[in-house]
């Protein structure tokens, strides 16, 4: 059977994951897809735990997440779209109209 | 455990491809991948609401909302000299610092969790019922529960207001266009 | 013993929901002649009754195509992950009491092929899922038609997916279970003996927001923008030929009778009905499948598209405000009176 340690660490490598996407990737739809991966890493690390103390809480966090992950998703979205409008480019570093 | 090795397998691949892949819509088709995996793990871990609420709004509606904009933006693939940049090892000097930092925190999350590494098994006792979380979400939680609501309602208008094009006249090429805002609202539930 | 019964049972459903898309066929395109007073398929067979044999066939002989610019593996991914969706969904629907099959099982048999606590959420969550064959489809196809349609389709079902789950959030308070067989087993006996005590009757709003959600969720006339013939040729299926085609045809099919199920299960009392034994109820079952089924076709040639805007404006300011209004009503019916 799985320990807990076991889906902690699954987690940790996930949330590796999302931080090297955000910090390689140079596409603004691919950093909002990898802060997914990571905020599922973290999902599963809650579920994971409310599992190993027998409480419901680390799951009702877990929807609170996902609220979240839908704000998130839809506003970033949004600022991506009108950045695209804007500049025709996804590459986060053309957006740098507010560096001096 | 057959069953935990089978489900994080695919997720880590299915991750790792997501942030390999030049074509946003295999990201987004890969990152449904990984979540269909974890939704599998969650019913592993005894939480089959969480398990079917991950599929219903992860993969159900952000991932279509994802999908939509990358459609609608026709999928702007990274600018090819970007992207030899993009590969490990040959980045630029912020882009390998960013590396080394993502190296840096999987080598101390695995590192502190091999320390603690725990071999004992779940206990008995899993809260699965959907009652039982429901109860304890509207009262337990109720305040969070309603600032989660206005959170939504906040970011329902603000993505609306982002994403609307500015009232100018309108060159008559976009009249037959659907707006923008027509768009993407329908994925903010 | 119990095992074998199972993988059984899961191949009868599968073959039986590729018969019932065949049926469906035969049945559309006979009742649409009949509304339009013609006399439809007649040649194949007794009364035309080979027709979908005879188009299964055709269409397996086609030569495949493919836009030279399509992306290869998503426009063969889209139908599979539509068929797979549509077969899917069906697995946690029950369609008749326990059985022990004459007595030839030790122990009954639930006529479901997968009994799952939280059923009725599995039911919108692949439904929710079917989305991305269409969108997948458009978008692979490189071409303007599949294109629009693809994204018509993703706005659609995610507008109408909010109203359908609402409705079945309804549900769900009065049968006070997520299972669906629990639910269906909540709709057993009459008031007043006679009058079946479905949750049609307690939730009538309901029922017709669930029929026209799920009108909207199968892509079916009025609703059926995405594949709408007089703007977009053939919306997200344009370019696809053969099989690959006929397989989102299977999948349209299924899906509606996978909604036609659920709703019998959700509002109809499934397999409970007067006069025949329960062990019989599936021929209920079968009849209440059979009525809605019915009911998609009339529609479909009865009612002209809506616009696009329209569709819109209806589901956002008309059919959500009525789920949600729907919604709190019969939370408050439940908290009172205990239903």
């Amino acid at each position: 059977m799985p320990t807990l340690s076991h889906y902690l660490m699954l987690s940790a490598v996930l949330f590796g994951i999302g931080t090297a996407g955000v910090f390689l990737r140079r596409n603004v739809i691919m950093i909002l897809l990898s802060i997914e991966i990571m905020l599922n890493a973290v999902n599963l690390t809650f579920v994971a735990f409310g599992r190993a103390l027998g409480s419901g809480d680390g799951q009702i966090i877990v929807f609170f997440v996902m609220t979240v992950a839908a704000a998130e998703a839809a506003v970033g979205l949004a600022i991506v779209i009108a950045l695209y409008r804007h500049r025709e480019s996804l590459n986060p570093d053309t957006f740098t109209m507010l560096k001096w | 455990m057959t069953q935990f090795y089978l489900f994080g397998t695919v997720a880590v691949a299915a991750s790792l491809l997501v942030i390999a892949q030049r074509n946003p819509i295999y990201s987004v088709l890969l990152l449904i991948v990984s979540f269909g995996a974890l939704s599998g793990l969650y019913v592993l871990l005894d939480a089959p609401f969480v398990a079917v609420a991950q599929i219903i709004v992860y993969a159900g509606a952000i991932m279509v909302l994802f999908l939509f904009v990358v459609m609608l933006l026709n999928a702007p693939q990274e600018e090819t000299e970007r992207d030899a940049r993009a590969h490990l090892g040959r980045g630029s000097d912020p882009m390998r610092f960013g590396a080394l930092l993502a190296l840096a925190l999987v080598a101390e999350l695995a590192w502190a969790l091999t320390r603690g590494w725990e071999s004992g098994r779940f206990g008995r006792g899993a809260v699965s019922s959907v009652a039982a979380l429901g109860r304890s979400l509207f009262t337990d939680y109720a305040f969070q529960f309603e600032v989660t609501s206005v959170l939504i309602l906040v970011a329902m208008v603000g993505a609306v207001v982002l994403a609307r094009r500015e009232d100018r006249p309108r060159e008559p090429m976009e009249s037959g266009e659907t707006q923008p805002e027509d768009r993407v609202a329908p994925g903010e539930e | 013993m119990l095992l074998v019964a199972q993988i059984g049972l899961t191949l009868f459903v599968f073959v039986m929901l590729l018969n019932s898309a065949a049926a469906m066929v035969y049945g559309e395109r006979k009742v649409a002649a009949l509304l339009q007073q013609r006399l439809g398929p007649y040649l194949v067979g007794p009364k035309g009754l080979l027709q979908p044999l005879a188009d299964v066939v055709k269409l397996m002989f086609k030569e495949e195509l493919r836009p030279a610019a399509a992306d290869p593996w998503l426009f063969a991914l889209a139908p599979v992950i539509s068929a797979t969706a549509a077969f899917a969904a069906f697995a946690v629907v029950p369609f008749g009491a326990d059985t022990t099959l004459f007595g030839l099982l030790d122990e009954p048999l639930r006529l479901q092929v997968a009994d799952v606590n939280v059923a009725v959420l599995v039911v919108f969550s692949i439904a929710s899922m079917s989305v991305y064959g269409i969108v997948l489809a458009g978008w692979s196809s490189n071409s303007k038609y599949s294109l629009l349609g693809g994204l018509r389709a993703s706005a659609q079902m995610i507008s109408y997916e909010l109203s359908y789950g609402l409705a079945l959030a309804s549900v769900i308070l009065l049968g006070n279970s997520l299972s669906l067989a629990d639910i269906v087993n909540r709709q057993a006996g009459t008031w007043f003996g006679f009058i079946p005590r479905w949750f049609l009757f307690l939730q009538p709003v309901g029922f017709l927001i669930y029929l026209t959600a799920g009108i909207a969720e199968t892509n079916r006339a009025p609703f059926d923008f995405p594949e709408a013939e007089q703007e977009l040729v053939a919306g997200y299926h344009t370019e696809y030929s053969s099989m690959s085609f006929a397989m989102f045809f299977l999948a349209e099919y299924i899906n509606m009778v996978t909604v036609s199920a659920v709703a019998t299960d959700l509002f109809l009392g499934g397999w409970h009905g007067p006069f025949l034994p329960a062990s019989l109820g599936w021929i209920w079952f079968l009849i209440k499948v059979a009525a809605i089924l019915f009911f998609y076709v009339w529609m479909r040639w009865t009612l002209p598209r809506y616009r696009y805007d329209q569709l819109m404006r209806f589901g956002w300011k008309v059919l959500l405000p009525a789920a949600v209004l729907n919604l709190l009503a019969t939370a408050a019916l439940v908290l009172s009176f205990g239903l």
